[in-house]
């Protein structure tokens, strides 16, 4: 006999399976170091993690910081000043999914500068942050 | 003697269910929008700051709005490429509300201005609404614990203290 509850934990566990296996094969378009590599290279000078660290934990000038969301040290969940929702990890060694897709990357800076810097971020200012974030280690 | 006092109570309860239904009726619309399936682009590019709202809850004019201001997306930048929009606007217009209250175009076509979200939720008072675990009335998965499921059942409803 096949209960309910049965059926759904066995289906949990196929999509677990198949999501595990995905995990594993199916490498990311890009490593959080390429990533933070075609910055370095943008900009012209090598990233300073503390001064990424500065950045993003003060104020610009605006109401948020990169810190209000997702914490001054992003190696926890982060919650969204406006929605309320929870946001995962951004440090790459406490959510692997972090910094491996150089458009998505493009796009989350570019809406997030706005609303914190209230401009796009420049490349060097993108290298500081992300080299931050990869000294952050669990 | 017995019959006739079941029939007088079986129109007591068609009279209440009539008085009753309209308010149901709306409430299985928003249910049928909510079963929905999300485009994974939708799910994708809309829900990292809030839940993937029913695409129901909203008539198209409100959507094609929301979709052609994203760099001012209420307080934020939610800013997009063109061909996503292009993509996010077709299949929203396609399942946005197409009958009952929620055709009208709210007052800055937020879903919380509806005139069906405020009749559904005038028993919250103020003071739940700014409890920090709830912070603002977008936030639904705060009471109703399976929105981000596109499930707004009452039974899975639980108001944080």
């Amino acid at each position: 006999m096949l209960t309910s509850g049965r059926l759904c934990a066995l289906r949990s566990l196929y999509v677990c399976g198949i999501v595990a296996a995905a995990g594993i094969p199916a490498a990311y378009a890009e490593a959080p170091a390429q990533i933070l590599n075609g910055y370095a290279v943008q900009s012209g000078t090598a990233p300073v993690p503390s001064r990424g660290q500065q950045f993003f934990t003060t104020r610009h000038g605006r109401e948020w910081a990169c810190a209000t969301c997702h914490g001054a040290t992003p190696t926890g969940k982060g919650q969204h000043a406006a929605t309320g929702k929870t946001i995962a990890p951004l440090a790459p060694a406490f959510n692997p999914e972090r910094f491996t897709d150089a458009a998505k990357t493009e796009k989350w800076f570019r809406r997030n500068c706005g609303d914190v810097v209230g401009r796009e971020c420049t490349a060097s200012e993108k290298a500081d942050i992300l080299s931050w974030l990869m000294t952050l280690k669990p | 003697m017995n019959i006739r006092f079941a029939s007088v109570i079986a129109y007591a309860f068609m009279a209440l269910a009539a008085t009753v239904l309209p308010g149901l009726a709306l409430g299985e619309e928003e249910q049928q929008a909510s079963s929905l399936t999300p485009l994974p682009k939708y799910r994708q590019e809309c829900a990292a700051c809030h839940i993937a709202y029913p695409p129901g809850m909203l008539p198209a004019d409100s959507w094609r709005h929301i979709l052609n201001n994203l760099d001012h997306h209420f307080g934020t930048n939610a800013s997009l490429d063109p061909a996503s929009v292009k993509q996010l606007e077709s299949w929203l217009s396609t399942h946005a509300a197409s009958a009952g209250r929620a055709t009208i175009v709210p007052p800055e076509d937020r879903i919380t201005r509806s005139t069906w979200f405020m009749a559904a939720h005038d028993e919250v008072p103020a003071s739940t609404w700014r409890r920090p675990a709830v912070k603002s009335a977008s936030n639904c998965v705060a009471c109703h614990t399976r929105a981000d499921q596109g499930n707004f059942d009452e039974r899975y409803i639980r108001i944080p203290r």
